[in-house]
């Protein structure tokens, strides 16, 4: 016998039998502990209730009393085929979010429905949701024959109510099983009573159940759970969600665009080298390079790379009482990568009974919808049709999971699907014309280390010498081109962001483009670094808190001192300085005027008439 | 044939490794039982060798000798940072619980103890579903008020293994990446990766224990599996629930659940 599980989750309206269903299961398959039995006997005959077989699910007092199941329970049963994990979820209204949490890990379902009240509201919500949440084998189980009499016509008309609404929704049952969950009609042995229903029994359809399995010849999904520095190994670590990788293998890394070739495959007490690896598995790589690479980024091969989005139509189930909105933003997870959204549209309201829609500006709890949300920083995501694993998210609301959702369209996006036009000018003919390269020379450091004074006083010096500069200002652009980001997390990495993206737009044009920002977080210049390529340069303003304190041009540290400025660089929050900076300038040894020569030789040597010479391959492509 | 084994590790490394990236302050407790071990050896498969948090026994003084001596030994040998937290005395107890309930609902207040006492946001327990009624409602990421209180009623929604990592002040959150794990997958695993056992699991005179608690409230049960492969034989027959050694949850239809409410493991 294979001890692989099959995972069924047991979904269905309130009261049509879910419970007994499963409690029979049990029994019929010799699957109860001894005294399983005997302890239901007593716990109905104390509540003057015939034998209940949902009490064998029903462990909870809480739910013994409610006569219904409160959460989503999982129980594990044999056939002689194979092992199984059954999922009971509960069918009440409010515990939606219960039985997401349970149908989302089944392989299969069975849909109950109640012979003699056919398919109610819950009934197709649930089916819904099956088809939503990626579902695919269903069997239908018409519970309750006993109650009609185990009336073939009645079988007739509601198996045929509910195989209609699923083919809408693209699914076809693989049986619709006529059953007395009590009387253990159908469920193990064949029922007498329905002795007009040829096809299988509950027993049977679920060993004809397969298991949901990841295919590795998809295309590479490797989203980043984290990296590890246990000792001198740099080790990104995560699970392959698609495809597979292989030791030597170019890795492509979106949405960053870095790139690094697979140098080993680490594994702990393993004998033997691995050198490939493949979906479903839970891994560790070294890189044949250090690049800026961190939770979130997905690692894939350049051929099959996943879509950069900000703008994605969504369908989505909503779980909480809060109702989404129009205009609301949200953190949207997808595998391991979190980004912001806003709901832009809600295109339509999902009405599960006939699946009729209608737009709308809110999504309330328990409906589903399709929505478009729209993200600042580019998503990197597939269709869910393609790759389910990276094409549906959660959306996140402050501290709780809110919603799920699919991918079902991706609109183009601007670093995405634009076939980038190649200039007819070349880099190195502006180069050659300007008698200099194109570059970002990145001034980070404390408020007051003298970053605006040196960036200023390089401008006019290259100006002088009649290059092509232009200072980009940390304060001068929150004005215009950052205008109404705020001074939160997210706002100032997306300050940086931007800077960086024009800063790499100026260098592109061939300009030596001076960035002055305070940019303390080592993540952020990190993604600026990436965004400005081989033209990045970091430069480190570098001088003592207490140095620019008294310095003070802005009167700044004051205020924060006393209070009037939150999250202050130095005073309220971190300056994390550059490990491995292009070059430090310490403005407390040297003077404004030896500051800036340093400079100035540097972006001489690096930026000058001489790297020009030296230097024939300055014809990659924009 | 272990491709089963395979998902389940898989699955397990990466909870360990969402539970280490997104909880600041974690912990693992470690009751030297055959399912905490086999969640150690999968921490140091996830981390590379080297568990980054401390591992924490709530200690009654009541384990049986083999358990201290087996804790002292893998302690040294894989080089563990571990804390032991002594439980306060039965006395301080709830009087209202059955008097087997409350010795084991030291646990409970000694982890109270050390979730106040050293500021943990998140520990891990090795529990799974498939060993009790109540077990089997968990969630992998299961959030506690700072009484350790469980709402079983509302319990975050988790699926896709997006699971909930944020939480408000004073909520501390329980990991159980063994959830999805079998008794009888603990003991193939452990097999087949040469995880070391506590003897007492294996019978001697006709007795072993199946489930390993504290010697006032523990129990062997009958059995002749003296080595792995016969307790893997044994428990794909035996239709005995594995905590039938464990007095405490057979003392009253509730006391296991009015345990885990306030907080039980």
């Amino acid at each position: 016998m294979p001890h692989s599980q099959l995972r069924i989750v047991i979904v269905g309206h309130v009261d049509h039998g879910k419970s007994t269903l499963i409690g029979r299961l049990l029994n019929d398959t010799g699957s109860l502990p001894d005294g399983k039995v005997d302890q239901v006997r007593e716990m109905s005959r104390k509540r003057g209730m015939p034998f209940e077989w949902a009490f064998v699910m029903d462990a909870l007092q809480a739910e013994r009393d409610q006569g219904i199941t409160i959460d989503t329970t999982q129980i594990h049963f044999k056939t002689k085929q194979r092992p199984y994990v059954i999922i009971d979820a509960p069918g009440h209204t409010e515990f939606l979010k219960n039985m997401v949490t349970g149908a989302s890990q089944a392989d299969a379902a069975l849909l109950v429905i109640d012979a003699d009240e056919g398919a109610l509201e819950q009934s197709r919500r649930h089916a819904f949701l099956l088809h939503l949440l990626g579902v695919r084998q269903v069997a239908v189980v018409v519970n309750k024959m006993d109650k009609v009499e185990f009336s073939s016509r009645r079988y007739e008309v509601v198996a045929q109510e509910i195989k209609d609404y699923l083919a809408e929704l693209g699914l076809q049952p693989k049986a619709v099983i006529p059953v007395s969950a009590r009387n253990g009609d159908n469920i193990v042995t064949r029922s007498k009573q329905a002795d007009w229903y040829l096809g299988p029994t509950v027993i049977e359809q679920l060993d004809a159940f397969r298991p949901q399995q990841t295919s590795p010849d998809q295309p590479l999904r490797f989203p980043l759970q984290d990296v590890y520095k246990p000792d001198d190994r740099r080790i990104l670590a995560g699970r392959i969600e698609s495809g597979r990788l292989r030791v030597g293998d170019t890795l492509h890394f979106s949405p960053t665009g870095a790139s690094a070739k697979v140098v080993s495959i680490e594994a702990w007490n393993h004998p033997e080298t691995v050198l490939s690896a493949q979906a479903g598995q839970s891994i560790g790589i070294t890189l044949d390079k250090r690049i800026f690479a961190e939770r979130g980024h997905i690692a894939h091969h350049q051929s099959d790379a996943p879509t950069l989005a900000h703008r994605l139509s969504v369908r989505l189930f909503w779980l909480v009482s809060d109702p989404l909105v129009v205009g609301k933003t949200y953190t949207l997870k997808i595998a391991t990568a979190e980004h912001r959204v806003t709901v832009e549209q809600v295109t339509a309201v999902i009405n599960v009974e006939d699946l009729s829609s209608t737009p709308g500006k809110a999504v309330r709890r328990n409906e589903v919808a399709e929505v478009v949300l729209r993200s600042r920083s580019p998503i990197a995501l597939d269709l869910a049709s393609d790759l389910p694993r990276t094409g549906r998210g959660a959306l996140i609301d402050g501290n709780d999971v809110v919603g799920g959702c699919l991918v079902v369209e991706i609109e183009d996006s601007a670093a995405a699907n634009i076939t980038e036009v190649s200039h007819t000018v070349s880099l190195e003919e502006r180069a050659q014309a300007n008698g200099h390269k194109g570059g970002v020379i990145w001034l980070t450091g404390l408020s007051g280390a003298g970053k605006s004074t040196l960036a200023m006083a390089l401008e006019r010096a290259l100006f002088d010498r009649g290059w092509q500069t232009f200072v980009l200002d940390g304060d001068n652009v929150r004005n215009g081109l950052n205008a109404g980001l705020g001074f939160s997390a997210d706002d100032r990495a997306e300050n940086i962001r931007r800077v960086a993206e024009t800063a790499k737009l100026f260098a592109d044009a061939g300009m030596v483009v001076i960035a002055s920002l305070i940019s303390p977080l080592k993540a952020d210049r990190a993604r600026a670094r990436v965004i400005g390529g081989e033209r990045f340069h970091e430069v480190h303003v570098a001088a003592n808190l207490a140095t620019c304190e008294e310095r003070d041009p802005k009167g700044l540290y004051k205020k924060a001192r006393a209070g009037e400025i939150a999250e202050f660089t130095g005073i309220s929050a971190p300056y994390e300085a550059p490990d491995q900076p292009e070059l430090v300038i310490d403005t407390d040894a040297l003077s404004r005027s030896e500051a800036l020569a340093q400079l100035l030789d540097y972006v001489d040597e690096t930026l000058g008439k001489n790297s020009l010479k030296s230097e024939k391959e300055l014809t990659y492509v924009i | 044939m272990s491709a089963d084994l395979d998902q389940l590790e898989n699955q397990s490394i990466y909870i360990l490794r969402e539970a280490y990236n997104r909880i600041d302050k974690l912990a693992m407790l470690w009751s030297i039982g055959k399912d905490s071990n086999a969640l150690l050896w999968l921490c140091r498969k996830a981390f590379f060798g080297r568990i980054p948090f401390p591992v924490v026994q709530l200690d009654t003084a009541m384990e049986l000798p083999e358990v201290y001596e087996f804790r002292d030994r893998i302690t040294k040998e894989w080089d563990l940072d571990l804390k032991v937290e002594q439980c306060p005395p039965e006395e301080e107890m709830d009087q209202t619980l059955p008097p087997l309930t409350r010795a084991a609902a030291r646990k409970t207040e000694g982890l109270k103890n050390l979730l106040r006492d050293h500021a943990y946001q998140g520990v891990m327990v090795g529990i799974r579903r498939d060993e009790q009624a109540t077990r089997a409602k968990e969630r992998v990421f299961s959030p506690r008020s700072l009484e350790g209180d469980w709402d079983v009623k509302d319990q975050p929604a988790e699926f896709w293994d997006h699971y909930k990592t944020r939480f408000p002040e004073g909520v501390h959150v329980r990991i159980h990446p063994l959830l999805a794990w079998t008794e009888l997958d603990i003991w193939r695993y452990s097999q087949r990766e040469g995880i070391p056992i506590v003897p007492l699991y294996f019978a001697k005179d006709g007795k072993r224990y199946r489930s390993l608690g504290e010697k006032n409230i523990t129990f062997p049960v009958d059995s002749t599996a003296s080595t792995i492969d016969e307790i893997i034989a044994e428990l794909q027959v035996t239709r005995v629930p594995e905590r039938a050694g464990r007095a405490m949850d057979n003392e009253s239809e509730d006391s296991f659940e009015r345990l885990r409410s306030v907080g039980y493991m």
